[in-house]
Order: C-alpha cells, then structure tokens, then sequence
C-alpha cells in the first residue's frame, strides 16, 4: 500500500457563537480518513452533517479545534495544515491542494480566461501553456467562447459554476477538495465534470468530494464516507 | 537544500520584523504589543475601527514614530537586517526614496500638488540618480499607462485630477522606484465604490506581478479580503486575532472580529 496523500487524525470542530451568548455548535469530532492516490473519497451525509466543514479545514480556510490534517507536501515533508503557519498553507495551497467552492469569488474586471488561466500561472506553469489548458477547459465545460473575454461577473449561475471548475482543475495538484461542483449544472455538463475527475484519477489525485446527485457520487467514487459517524455530541 | 549561488531575494528570512511594539500618547495607549513577521511578496491587512490604533502601528513600522517599547527590523538591500531605529536620517530618507512605499489616504498627503504628474514620477527617479530627462519622461509615460493614466495627462497638475486618478498617480511615484514594501493608509478609503473597485483590482495586479510585500491598513474587510494574504485584528491598541485572511474572516474566532465580520453584507 503507498503512503496516503492525506491522513485527517481525530479532526474535531465547534463554533462558539459570541454575538448569540456564546452558544457553542458542535461541528464534527473524531473525523479520521486517510486519502490514497488516485482515489476519489466522497463525503456523505444529510445537509449539515459537517460535510463543508471538513473540506474547509482540510484547505485551512476553517480551524480545527483539535486533531491533525497530514499533507504529503511537494518538497516531500509532511505538513500538518491544522497547525501549520499561515504562509506555510498558503504554500501548500499554491502547489499541493486545489480545492474548487460551491461559488465563483468574482474579482471585478479580471476575464473570465485570465480567471482560470490565473490558477494554473500560480501553480507554477508557464503562460502559454496556462492559456492552452484555459481554453480546453472551458471548451469542455461549454463555456461559449464569446464569453472568455468577459469577467464572469454578470455570467449566469451556472456559467460562473464552469469557470469555477475549470479554475480548480486546470492545475495539478496532488490533492483536490471539491464542494458541490456539480450542483447548478445540465446533464450534459455534470458529464463533463465526472469525465474531468476520471481524468485526475487516473493521474494520480487524491480526491475528497460533496456530491448531491447520485448518479455523479456513483459514478465517481472510490468509496463514501458517511460524515454522520462523526456527529459531535453536543455541549 | 539548494545548492546554487545565493539567491537574489531570500524568501525564507523575514523582510519585516515588529517585536512587542508599543506606543504611549503620555497616559494614553496607542498601541500595545504588537508582534508579526512580514515575508517577502506578503500582503498583510491591519483591520479595526477608527481609534483601534492601526495608523499609530503603521507609523512606528515605517519608522515615522518612535515607540514607547519594542523595535523594528528590516532587511536593507544588501541583506543585512537593521533596527530602522539606529538608521541614519540618510539611511532612512533613502529607504523612504526607494525601497519602501507609502500610500496615504489622501493622496494630497503623498504627492506635490504644485508640479506636473510626470515630475511627480519623476522626483523618485531622481532621487535615487537618475539624470537624462527623456529616460525619465519615458519611465514616467509608462508608469502613467501601468496606472491606467493617459499618458497624454502627463504635464498636468494632480490638482486638475479626480480622486481616482490621484490616488492612481499616487500609486505609480511610489511603485516606480520598484520598492520592496508598500505601507499603505486606507488606498481606498473616501472613493466612490466603482472608482475603489478598479484600484483595488489595479493594486492587487501590481502587488502580484511585482512581488511586493504590503501593509495595508483598512476598515474595509472587503479590501483585506481581495489584498491580503494574512490579516491582524486590532481592538483598543491591542492584535486580537491574527491568521490567513480567509480563515478569519470566514471562521473569526474573537467576539470583536465576529461582530464585525456579522456587521457587512458580503466581506
């Protein structure tokens, strides 16, 4: 068996609410999982089970309040992201973990191509070949070309949903974190989304996704883990 | 672990060191115990209200004010790291002329209002020797264009330019000298939202390509959000909180940073 890309060791997680008397919110506790190369982890659960909070701690974007997130880093050392200096996440997000939101974060007059283009220049790739992989995804996305020059400001939804996509797997990061990506999206493009994570599959990422379609979780994952094991008891 | 001849930027070794600063208006606190590392091509935010002592912090880490406790180190050019307190006025003048920035809120504050645009540019340029008046008018021109001016505005005054445009201008004399670090003072604060939102995306363009390390102090958590890279909290002289920006505006853990961050529509 090869090392694991990511090893999560007795995760646990609350919100403490000050502005509502200090109502703390138990999260989730004990969340263990280990994520092999090439394997695609989805998590599993109700709405509200923690399934977000995990992929947020995961990116260091929400903090543990105790427990460890072990990152197989590119210069080979072993990070733990939930203790991990800011610049060091930082670091690890530049060259290690792709994570793609349930929204576009709109940055006004930036086009839609550079948005895209902009994740895999950061990754390390060369300008050209980063406005190569922008056009192909978006091609595959059927993101219509008209569009590419535009910022995705006033783009639809689902319009804003693709580019979001082909921002988060345009680069190769050993590890992907994926939120919902295919809600908002057609059949035709929910398709192309599992074609993509196929593709980084069989490239070797280790890959930890929500996923509300059923016939997408399917189709796509290696194993479900069901996040309701790792209910919180409550305060 | 690399073997190669040493590099032309270390990127591991603080360029901007604060330890314990603290700064006393006679019984009255300005700031208290303030310590951070700032790194090479890192953006930090210092966010809080009006009177939670962010300008004093910027003005003791620019060396405008002497602390009451604590120091400052920077790494000078040549590598050395130096107490900005024990710089010669020469030392420091010439820091303030080439490798720092400081963009002031009002750009009146940072510009001279009673010379052309270009000379504006140009003073830096000098400053730091540069004598052939077309390589300067030149280098004007295209910092003018960087900032998105018509360079055809060149020979006129700042005082016949809008907000936006000042505040731009203001931009290009400090970014021309290609500093290492940029102090700024709210660069969006008094503009109107359309005029901010072009700065804000012009600035993290130019921070980005040029590799600037910032200090940027703010009310706005919209600009710390889209500018920064880390964030450091301020109530009442103190650093309350202190983390990766999207981590604490999207999981603040004090009571003063979640009511503010609860206080805005969308940070």
């Amino acid at each position: 068996m090869t090392a694991p890309l990511l090893d999560i060791r007795d995760l646990a997680k609350t919100f403490t609410m000050h502005l509502q008397d200090g109502l703390v919110i138990p999260v989730v506790s004990g969340v263990s999982l280990t994520v092999q190369p090439g394997e695609c982890v989805v998590l599993g659960g109700p709405s509200g089970a923690g399934k977000s909070s995990i992929l947020k701690m995961i990116y260091g974007n929400y903090r543990a309040d105790s427990g460890a997130i072990r990152v197989a880093a590119e210069d080979g050392e072993t990070v733990d992201v939930a203790s991990a200096a800011p610049r060091r996440v930082l670091a690890l997000r530049r060259t290690t973990i792709g994570y793609v939101s349930q929204f576009l974060r709109v940055i006004p007059r930036v086009p839609a191509l550079a948005v895209v283009a902009e994740a895999a220049t950061a990754f390390g790739i060369d300008r050209d070949d980063a406005e190569r992989r922008a056009r192909d995804l978006l091609t595959l996305l059927n993101v219509p070309e008209r569009l590419w020059s535009l910022p995705p400001a006033t783009f639809s939804g689902g319009e804003q949903q693709r580019v979001n996509i082909a921002r988060g797997f345009i680069a190769d990061h050993p590890i992907l974190l994926l939120d919902e990506p295919t809600a908002s999206l057609d059949a035709r493009n929910r398709a192309a989304v599992v074609e993509l994570i196929e593709t980084k599959k069989r490239a070797g990422t280790a890959i930890v996704g929500i996923f509300h379609d059923d016939d997408v979780r399917e189709r796509v994952a290696s194993r479900i883990v069901d996040v309701t094991r790792f209910a919180a008891a409550a305060a | 672990m690399t073997t190669d001849m040493h590099a032309p930027m270390d990127m591991d070794t603080p360029l901007l060191t604060a330890e314990s600063l603290t700064k006393f208006y006679g019984a009255r606190l300005g700031c208290r115990d303030i310590g951070f590392e700032l790194f090479p091509g890192e953006v930090l935010a210092v966010v809080g209200e009006s009177g939670s002592g962010k300008s004093t912090l910027l003005k003791l880490l620019s060396g405008q004010l002497e602390p009451s406790g604590g120091r400052v180190l920077y790494r000078m050019r040549d590598g050395v790291t130096r107490d900005i307190l024990a710089l010669s006025e020469a030392e420091r003048r010439f820091l303030f002329r080439t490798d720092w920035g400081f963009v002031h809120q009002h750009a009146e504050l940072g510009l001279r209002m009673g010379v052309s645009a270009g000379a504006n540019v140009g003073e830096r340029l000098m400053a730091v020797g540069w004598r052939h008046y077309g390589r300067i008018r030149e280098e004007a021109e295209s910092w003018l264009e960087r900032v998105e001016i018509d360079p055809s505005r060149i020979d006129d005054r700042p005082t016949a330019y809008s907000g936006g445009m000042r505040q731009r201008l203001q931009i290009a004399r400090n970014l021309v000298t290609a500093p290492r670090l940029v102090f700024m003072d709210e660069p969006t604060g008094g503009l109107d939202v359309s005029v901010q939102a072009r700065l804000l995306d012009l600035v993290r363009g130019l921070v980005a390509d040029l590799g600037l390390a910032a200090i940027v102090v703010t009310h706005d958590l919209a600009v710390a959000r889209l500018l920064s890279h880390r964030i450091l909290v301020m109530k009442d002289g103190r650093a309350i909180e202190t983390g990766l920006t999207d981590q604490v505006l999207d999981d603040p853990r004090e009571p003063y940073t979640q009511l503010l961050v609860s206080s805005i529509l969308q940070p």
